[in-house]
């Protein structure tokens, strides 16, 4: 059983305080991606858990074990870099097989590993070649080849697509989360592409100025976000927020004056005079006769297109409600002039209250 | 179509400057070497005669003499051979073994006066070593290395170490830290990871300084003049002097013994020029 357990893991830079007491579990065999905008601590988390920085504070334990003062070496992991970190002047066959070779394996043993390692990721006819021969692609496998050849207790990747172009980065995300299908490490991810995190995670763990901020599922961050940024972070086009103040029992007053009721999520949790603001996913206004689902509970709104984008199977509608742009979508799209007026319709059930004050959403 | 054809000239006549302008810097650099190479093998009355004689005859007797006794004009050339290998194999070593720690710790490691210790280094290297020679002198005589091979590898291993650390610090640093961090994941211990993986990469680096370093010591005259005295101690450079009488120069017998000191740097440098095109570090991670 490979768990990786953090707890009240501190790191400090003099006296800058870059992670500030985290605490995580992961299970064996768990996926699980740290992300968040960029000087959120969770690179330096990964590379506390890698032992390639020291621990302030805290203790972090690897099955069982705990390993804050162990080597990388004694650890029992394999990373992958962001710049993949291959040895420029060793072949793939011999990038693949160093570990082994330090570990004085013998030459049988190696080349089986190596063999193997080839062939779940397809680089059989290059392990002759040096890395610098090699496409960007082709270096990012080899990187994962070498994490494989090892065995070890926990994957970890550091950012490992961002150095990729678009394309490749999407095909690289599908043999990730392969490799894991077939390996079925624990695997610990960093990158601060919410994509990224939604596509591959089985749990996400959002981070900010060193603090985590929820953890979950991919779709429990995106259905129930537990504050602002977690709203605007996780899912695209980004939570549309309007500010609002809360009037009476029956509704909240926008910015711009308008009206709606609260949401059933928030019902009966709001004060009277409560700033907040109303959170809905551009999935969630729809032109009328364009959204799925016609018997939920809906307010209408008469909207002006301020510009789109079609994506081919659904337009992005950018309109404004009293004042504030928000994003909306229309499913079986038709050509939109900018200017025109559409009836469109919000999911309240769908809607989100946050308090403006603290940014928290109120859930009941 | 015109036009053409007047850039057309144009470009050819710049590049015929071009090659003009190379060409005379290229002949004050080697003229003085093709002159050495070729005095060695005329008899001293075509050296010094006025006019120069233009078809050069060709003779051996001052290699001949140099390797004779000392009536005939000869000079202890292995001696001064072995003296200069010695001193400059020597001092390359622990130059480079001291120099490479230095630059390695600069590249990787945070200390404090870190700066500081960085610019002292450098400053170091801005005194000009002839003026260090009277008091290295001194000192040396007091201590009595004075005329010792262990005394100039001393000068020269504080000569070179500045400048081998400076090299070998650029070096270093254009070697991302993800190689040896990933190294260590890879079940290598600090020291292991230097050897296995940066040290390999930073070979091109290591080898000119060595070559920088080595060139240095066989070459350099100033100290070695004032601090090697016999036949046991002298280095090549300061051998040429045995040529220098009271009233006269024996320039062919001068231009013979340097053109044996040019011969060993010349094939090393063409050994390891290999090495000094750097371009090693580049493919293992992405730029």
């Amino acid at each position: 059983m490979t768990e990786v357990t953090l707890s009240n893991v501190v790191k400090t830079y003099g006296k800058l305080r870059a992670v500030h007491g985290i605490d995580l579990h992961i299970e064996d065999g768990e996926f699980v991606v740290l992300v968040g905008p960029s000087g959120c601590g969770k690179s330096t988390t990964l590379r506390m858990i890698a032992g390639l920085e020291a621990i302030s504070g805290g203790e972090i334990s690897i099955a069982g074990r705990v390993v804050n003062d162990l080597p990388p070496r004694e650890r029992n992991i394999s990373m992958v870099f962001q710049n993949y970190a291959l040895y420029p002047h060793m072949t793939v066959r011999e990038n693949l097989g160093f570990s082994l070779k330090i570990a004085k394996a013998g030459a049988e043993k190696i080349d089986k590993a190596v063999a193997e390692a080839a062939a779940i990721l397809g680089l059989e006819g290059l392990v002759n070649r040096k890395p610098a021969e090699l496409s960007g692609g082709q270096r990012q496998r080899v990187a994962m080849g070498r994490a494989i050849v090892r065995h070890p207790d926990v994957f970890l990747f550091d950012e490992p697509l961002s150095n990729l172009d678009a394309k490749l980065r999407t095909q690289m995300r599908v043999e990730i989360k392969k490799l894991h299908q077939k390996v079925g490490n624990t695997i610990i991810y960093v990158t601060h592409d919410q994509v990224e995190a939604m596509t591959l995670a089985d749990r996400i763990v959002l981070m900010q100025d060193g603090r985590i901020v929820q953890v979950g599922t991919p779709l429990d961050l995106f259905n129930t976000p537990a504050n602002t940024f977690v709203a605007t972070f996780i899912g695209s086009p980004p939570m549309n927020l309007i500010d609002g103040v809360v009037a009476g029992p029956q509704g909240i007053q926008l910015a711009g004056g308008l009206n709606v009721p609260v949401p059933p999520s928030a019902r009966g949790l709001l004060r009277d005079g409560q700033k907040v603001q109303l959170g809905f996913r551009a999935d969630d206004l729809m032109p009328v006769g364009h959204s799925v689902g016609q018997e939920r509970e809906q307010v209408k709104l008469d909207l002006t297109v301020a510009l789109t984008e079609p994506l081919g199977t659904e337009t992005l509608l950018f309109t404004d409600i009293a004042g504030t742009e928000v994003q909306a979508k229309m499913l079986n799209p038709r050509p939109v002039r900018p200017g025109e007026t559409l009836e469109f319709q919000l999911m309240l059930d769908k809607c989100h209250v946050f308090d403006a004050a603290s940014s928290d959403a109120i859930r009941g | 179509m015109d036009r053409n054809q007047t850039h057309r000239t144009r470009r050819r006549v710049l590049k015929a400057l071009h090659f003009m302008a190379l060409f005379t810097v290229m002949a004050i650099i080697c003229i003085p070497g093709l002159w050495i190479v070729l005095n060695s093998f005329r008899p001293t009355v075509e050296i010094m005669a006025k006019p120069p004689v233009w078809q050069p005859s060709f003779t051996l007797e001052h290699y001949r003499a140099m390797f004779g006794g000392a009536g005939e004009g000869g000079v202890p050339v292995f001696s001064y051979f072995r003296n200069s290998m010695i001193v400059s194999v020597v001092s390359t070593l622990i130059a480079i073994l001291i120099g490479m720690s230095g630059g390695y710790a600069f590249a990787r490691y945070r200390f404090k006066g870190k700066a500081g210790y960085f610019v002292g280094l450098m400053l170091f290297r801005a005194v000009p070593g002839v003026a260090l020679s009277l008091p290295l002198f001194i000192v040396f005589a007091r201590v009595g290395i004075i005329d010792t091979h262990f005394g100039l590898i001393l000068a020269y291993v504080a000569m070179n170490v500045p400048f081998t650390i400076w090299l070998t610090d650029g070096f270093f640093r254009q070697i991302p830290k993800e190689l040896h961090e990933a190294a260590e994941i890879d079940g290598c211990t600090r020291w292991q990871a230097f050897w296995r993986v940066e040290f390999p990469v930073a070979r091109s680096g290591v080898a000119s300084a060595a070559i920088f370093a080595f060139l240095t010591s066989w070459n350099e005259f100033a100290l070695a003049s004032q601090l090697t005295r016999s036949v046991g101690s002298k280095t090549m450079p300061v051998g040429l002097l045995d040529f220098t009488a009271e009233f006269t120069i024996n320039w062919g017998g001068m231009c013979a013994l340097a053109v044996l000191m040019i011969v060993p740097a010349l094939i090393l440098t063409f050994l390891v020029q290999k090495h000094l095109i750097a371009g090693l570090t580049f493919g293992g991670v992405k730029g």
